[in-house]
């Protein structure tokens, strides 16, 4: 159920971006879903590829600060409401989103969201047993 | 208007004698009197006797500012405690600070070369001088305040600060004289602009701006927009505190109270004296003070000296303004830093890499610094309220450290110069 998520520190700085993506072209990683969260100094971009230890290696082997995170992926009703049904589920599970991001791709019908919490694995349970699809990580990688 | 004509207007052949009367009685006074030169003396074993000439000063070894920290607290002192009326320390604000005596004689010098000083920017009795230089162990307030009181003028002690209450006080007391560091002026100008106050209405005519470097352009601005005439002052703790030296009207350099402080440009490199005109550090000694008896000390300040006499008609010689200073110390809204304070709080902390960089810039006429930091692994977390925390702590354990807030910004490993010899880790953007 935890998806292995790459976060990358990036200064607030011309091009920076470009080359951290061009590092992950280079090694031919496509990128399946990515965000960016940003201060006045700095951005951190969170990314969902197919192997993300390669992009690990590859993005601190080219002098980035790199983390690993554990993240959900989760099917969301492609209609209006869908995500907030899903939010509903955690919430009334008490358990806290620290942020969340959707894919560009659909899985059938359903869209696809990254959600970040506090608990990674109750989290998955809760929404499961609400009947939401949380995706393997296989499943994902092989998008 | 000259405060003093017999000791500013002096021949040259008077005041070399004088000089060289007073360079001997200091010198004995030091050695005889003041623990740390005797001690240090008790092997070199040199004799005030042994100065027969003004050039036999270059003889004597250096005093350096680690000197006044090793004789701290009173160990510099060359009376008994019941002879010194007051004592001040240095802006440093970590480490073992600077320690200045003075006996009631030295506070009467220190009024003396004050009251020249503000005579040069134009003080008579009938003056009423806003000093908003601080008061307190800071030798600024105090040293204009006697200054003041010297001349009869009237002092406003109003110290640093409270912007809104110096410029309703501008207005309402018609203060001609104002005080305060160059940059502060600054601040105050755009404040009074601001507040929609006409500058032509005020009757400020003169400022005496000094305890940090500024240049011709500041003070064209200055001019401009505070509507006075803007006077550069120099001076220091370990010295006397300010007075030292003061610009006169023909602001072609400051002119130093010779007959109490003997100043040598020197090569902060070979140490050998240098040149009149010359670039190089100033090393001042005091003539007359009795309570800490300075000889040869070094300022770190880089200027050079120009002899003959000038529009004014005073003899003193005269010091360009402060160019740099020989070693990498900053000072920032007058609090002096070291860099390897900066450096030692942040390698205090887990996590960080000994890389950094320190910037400094004047956004709105006040110093700011950002410390740059490289984000390592260890600090580096996936939420932004995390890496926000991080810095936070950085800053709050530097200004611990060092007494001024800092704006500390986050930035990629190894994106920070590496030192290939002497790194550059400090980048002054102000214009000075």
């Amino acid at each position: 159920m935890k998806v292995k998520q790459i976060s990358v520190f990036l200064e607030n700085r011309k091009g920076r971006l470009q080359e951290a993506l061009e590092t992950l072209a280079a090694a031919k990683l496509n990128i399946r879903a990515l965000s960016i969260a940003d201060t006045a100094d700095f951005g951190i971009l969170r990314l969902i590829l197919p192997d993300p230890d390669k992009a690990k290696k590859v993005l601190k082997k080219n002098n980035f600060t790199v983390s690993e995170n554990d993240v959900i992926v989760v099917e969301v009703p492609d209609n209006p409401g869908g995500l907030a049904g899903v939010l509903k589920v955690l919430n009334e599970a008490d358990m806290n989103v620290e942020y969340l991001y959707a894919f560009v791709e659909k899985s059938g019908k359903k869209a696809l969201v990254v959600l970040r919490t506090e608990k990674t694995i109750p989290a998955a349970k809760a929404l499961k047993k609400a009947g939401i699809e949380v995706l393997p990580s296989e499943k994902v990688y092989s998008l | 208007m000259i405060w003093n004509k017999t000791a500013e207007c002096m021949t040259d052949k008077k005041r070399q004698e004088l000089q060289l009367n007073r360079l001997r009685d200091i010198v004995k006074s030091a050695y005889e009197n003041t623990p740390y030169y005797k001690k240090r003396n008790s092997k070199q074993k040199i004799r005030y006797s042994d100065i027969k000439k003004l050039s036999d000063i270059t003889r004597l070894p250096f005093t350096s500012k680690a000197d006044l920290r090793d004789g701290y607290p009173f160990n510099m002192f060359a009376v008994p405690m019941n002879e010194i009326v007051e004592v001040h320390t240095s802006s440093g604000t970590t480490g073992t600070p600077v320690v200045a005596g003075y006996t009631r004689k030295d506070i009467d010098t220190w009024s003396e070369v004050m009251a020249r000083a503000l005579t040069m920017a134009g003080a008579t009795s009938e003056d009423i001088i806003q000093n908003c230089y601080g008061y307190g162990l800071f030798t600024g307030g105090l040293g204009i305040h006697y200054g003041v009181h010297k001349i009869g003028a009237t002092v406003v002690p109003i110290s640093a600060g409270q912007t809104k209450r110096q410029l309703q006080i501008i207005q309402d007391f018609g203060t001609t004289i104002i005080t305060c560091t160059p940059s502060y002026a600054l601040y105050l100008a755009e404040a009074a602009y601001e507040a929609g106050i006409n500058m032509r209405k005020i009757k400020l005519k003169s400022g005496c701006f000094g305890a940090e470097m500024w240049t011709e352009s500041i003070r064209n601005e200055i001019e401009k927009r505070l509507n006075l005439t803007a006077l550069n002052i120099y001076g220091l703790t370990e010295i006397i505190g300010p007075g030292v030296a003061h610009e006169c009207e023909a602001k072609n350099g400051l002119h130093i109270s010779e007959d109490h402080f003997y100043p040598e440009i020197i090569s902060p490199d070979t140490l050998e004296p240098l040149p009149d005109g010359e670039k190089g550090e100033l090393v001042l000694t005091t003539l007359t003070r009795e309570g800490m008896p300075m000889i040869r000390f070094r300022t770190k300040d880089i200027t050079a000296l120009h002899k003959g006499k000038c529009t004014c008609g005073r003899t003193t010689v005269r010091m360009e303004r402060i160019t740099g200073r020989s070693d990498d110390m900053l000072k920032i809204r007058g609090v002096i830093v070291f860099p390897s304070q900066i450096e030692k709080a942040l390698l205090e902390m887990k996590g960080i890499e000994p890389h950094y960089q320190i910037i400094v810039t004047r956004p709105h006429h006040l110093d700011e610094i950002e410390v740059r930091v490289e984000a390592t692994k260890e600090i580096f977390s996936d939420e932004i309220r995390h890496l926000e925390a991080v810095r936070d702590r950085i800053e709050n354990h530097i200004e611990k450290a060092i007494g001024l807030r800092v704006k500390v910004t986050l930035v990629e490993p190894k994106s920070l110069p590496r030192s290939e010899g002497k790194a550059v880790r400090v980048i002054d953007k102000r214009a000075i």
